[in-house]
């Protein structure tokens, strides 16, 4: 994989025994020729203590650190261990990061896949993947603060809100007040049900118009689009009126229809019978209703309570719920790029001639797809995949950036709690070893997988 | 000629002009469709790093008061308040740190990882093979296993909190990566260069200097490139390494994160700062960005 990926910046006149058993076949003549052993260990040297102090030496004072308490005197033996596994902080970011393996690597191989695939079939393709891959060389940091921004609550602030909204808004137009209630008392025909909508006391028939006076109404709620409320006189259907009982300025009659006072419109409003909606309609400009081929009977007039719940505000993202969610799709801003290059690649080095003989064959596209293209990309698609596992293993910045601090608990993940352990607070480094030797032992299968990979391709 | 070597011919062939034709107006409205996708996934890829910028570039009450999205109707609202407020706040001492950190590491991993890359393809040594199985091992080990015990020596040797420190770590984290690239280039160099030059009796370090590095460049841009960025970006190491005086820019922006609405203006103006770099590089440089990626893809 490496090596032929590796291949057109190799020099041309690559030898035919290829270069990697050269010296190894010829171990005679490069001892004859070659230079001694202390000559290799001198330009080993500096590399080797590096990785001996640096890495080497930490792996196994971690081990060794890990069996012991905070402070670093008393032996616990696996006891921090336990603690990873017992403590209740703990399993919840051993959680986090068990959806984190489960949901990204599977995310960004199919996204890189697919746009591996799709940038085959355009001309501008050089753009697009410059425009994705971009963001792998900006600093998690900066695209933590990216993203705290496009996820901001605040639909007139933040973007993924902005979109939300503006594709709810596309689809349902029902504009609430939010804060209005009914105006209640005595001489009133209506109530505050239990479930914040609003009811009337009586059951009403057809030809007695339903009178719901609403009070509260926020001045930015009121539709522009309103007229004076208008009280709707007979008919042989139930209709009634729902406005705005507040004139302004005083005067005004509560709970009567004055000329000065303004209808609500677009108020759901429903027929109720027996707990069952008979029948729904919607208030006009000047607030009037009127149900239509609604059966004769008496009906119990209800506003749901979705006429009073605000405009549609989009999603908490970086609220408890949504929190990791939110910080994959980040995660994911970041890596596709990666995938796409790295699989396009592998689709740029398949032959065309099997995929032209299949058409010939009368495979369809999605076959072709299916049963050519996957299989033969497929240890590209697990260099990816398994790339990417490592990486979701290790995220840290992104959580730690995108996470509001009191959120932080929620989102938590292993490589973050060790920090916080060690560093951020806690100064337990008992712990905070444990937990980076579980942090080696996840990330040690894949070491193994390196290494078994590299044997088999390089001798 | 398909038709007359197919088995059976007979049905595709009846319907194959026709579908021939369909399936062309398919391909049409397809390809049109697959532009429009596209369009849209390039804006959602570049609208989040667009709204850092612009909000970067409005004063904390316009941002408090509006979506980002709002400057394309009034682009009067333009300003560099936000970056004379960041300079005013002693960020440029960040930035110059994490030039110091970046630049020396890069260099330092590119010679020494050289150097023993070298030795790992042309030497011959014993146990040269089962030493370099270790580093390719070595490549994927988590930084978080060394913060411990590297804070340990740094607090007994007195480096702890300053660049060099900093420098050390990155240095030594960066190695693996960079001699299991540099060694499966150099191992692709013409023995027969090699061997010339040893017959003559130049000396290992004059191969190694005159004829390796020279031939190794592509390596060691797409190595370089890679390196920089790694370090440029880094916040963790950072985080635990340095302290307020030798703290790159990342750390000095993490520290302004807790009030993250308050400090908007220092934050996104910092935030665009500190990716500016890492942005010129990787489009002047993205060829051999993405050569480095694929040849240490074996991660």
């Amino acid at each position: 994989m490496t090596e032929r990926l590796d291949g057109p910046q190799a020099p041309p006149e690559e030898t035919s025994g290829g270069p990697a058993s050269g010296p190894a076949d010829t171990p005679r003549k490069q001892r004859r020729l070659g230079p001694s052993p202390m000559m290799a260990v001198a330009f080993l040297l500096p590399a080797a203590l590096l990785l001996g102090i640096w890495v080497v030496y930490p792996i196994v004072y971690s081990i060794f650190r890990s069996l012991f308490d905070a402070p670093g005197d008393g032996f616990v033996g696996l006891g921090n261990y336990v603690t990873i596994f017992t403590d209740d902080g703990m399993l919840k970011t051993i959680r986090n990061n068990l959806i984190w393996v489960v949901a990204a690597p599977i995310m960004v191989t199919a996204l890189g896949l697919i746009f591996a695939v799709m940038t085959e079939r355009i001309k501008w393709a050089t753009a697009f993947k410059l425009i994705v891959f971009m963001p792998m060389a900006v600093s998690l940091m900066a695209a933590g603060v990216i993203f705290r921004l496009v996820y901001d609550e605040d639909p007139d602030k933040g973007v993924a809100n902005a979109i939300l909204t503006t594709v709810h808004d596309t689809f349902s137009s029902s504009q609430g007040y939010p804060g209005a209630r009914p105006r209640e008392g005595d001489q009133s025909a209506v109530a505050a049900g239990d479930d914040g909508a609003v009811v009337t006391k009586q059951p009403a028939q057809a030809g007695q118009p339903v009178l719901i006076p609403i009070v509260g109404v926020k001045p930015e709620f009121m539709p522009a689009a309103a007229q004076p409320a208008a009280a709707v006189t007979g008919g042989d259907e139930l209709s009634g009126t729902v406005w705005f009982d507040f004139t302004p300025g005083g005067g005004g009659v509560s709970g009567a229809v004055d000329t000065t006072e303004k209808g609500l419109p677009g108020m759901t409003v429903e027929a109720v019978s027996n707990g069952q909606v008979a029948g729904t309609a919607t208030t006009a400009e000047d607030g009037s209703f009127r149900f239509e081929g609604l059966p004769a009977g008496s009906y119990v007039v209800r506003l749901p309570q979705a006429n009073f719940e605000g405009a549609y505000n989009g999603l908490t993202w970086l609220g408890p719920t949504l929190i990791t969610p939110a910080i994959i799709g980040a995660f994911i801003w970041v890596w596709a790029g990666f995938a796409m290059v790295l699989i396009a690649a592998g689709l740029a080095a398949i032959p065309r001639d099997s995929l032209e003989a299949a058409r010939i064959d009368g495979a369809t596209e999605w076959q072709v797809f299916r049963r050519i293209t996957v299989p033969l990309l497929s240890p590209v698609l697990l260099v990816v995949f398994v790339t990417m596992i490592i990486n979701t293993l290790k995220v840290f910045d992104l959580v730690f950036i995108i996470a509001p601090a009191s959120v932080q608990p929620e989102a938590n993940v292993v490589a973050l709690e060790m920090w916080r352990v060690a560093f951020g607070g806690g100064n337990n480094q008992g712990l905070g070893s444990a937990l980076a030797i579980f942090l080696l032992i996840l990330v040690l299968p894949f070491m193994i997988m390196n290494i078994r990979r590299f044997r088999r391709e390089d001798t | 000629m398909t038709t007359a070597t197919a088995p059976a011919p007979a049905p595709t062939h009846a319907g194959a002009p026709q579908r021939g034709l369909v399936g062309r107006i398919v391909d049409r409205l397809g390809g049109g469709a697959l532009q429009v996708v596209m369009v849209l996934l390039g804006l959602f890829w570049l609208v989040p790093t667009l709204g850092l910028l612009v909000v970067s570039l409005r004063t904390p009450e316009v941002n408090a008061a509006e979506g980002w999205w709002t400057i394309f109707t009034k682009p009067a609202e333009i300003t560099f308040e936000s970056y004379s407020s960041l300079l005013a706040s002693g960020f440029t001492a960040s930035f110059w740190n994490t030039v110091a950190i970046t630049v020396p590491t890069t260099v330092l991993v590119i010679g020494i990882a050289a150097m023993a890359a070298y030795a790992f393809a042309w030497m011959d040594f014993k146990g040269r093979d089962t030493l370099f199985l270790i580093v390719v091992g070595l490549l994927i080990v988590p930084i978080q296993i060394a913060l411990i015990p590297v804070a340990v020596i740094y607090g007994g040797v007195g480096i702890f909190g300053t660049i060099p420190g900093v420098v050390l770590f990155h240095v030594a984290f960066g190695l693996p990566f960079a001699i299991f690239l540099l060694r499966n280039f150099f191992v692709g160099i013409p023995s027969s260069l090699l061997e010339a030059a040893r017959m003559d009796g130049a000396p290992e370090w004059k191969i190694f200097v005159q004829i390796v590095f020279p031939l190794g460049k592509p390596a060691i841009a797409s190595l370089g490139i890679f390196q920089f960025l790694w370090v440029w970006n880094d916040m963790l190491i950072a985080l635990v390494f340095a302290n307020t005086e030798s703290q790159p820019m990342t750390k000095a922006l993490q520290s302004q994160m807790r009030q993250f609405g308050t400090n908007i203006d220092i934050l996104s103006s910092g935030a665009f700062m500190s990716l500016i770099i890492p942005l010129i590089l990787f489009f002047a440089f993205q060829r051999y960005f993405v050569q480095g990626m694929m040849a240490g893809s074996v991660k």
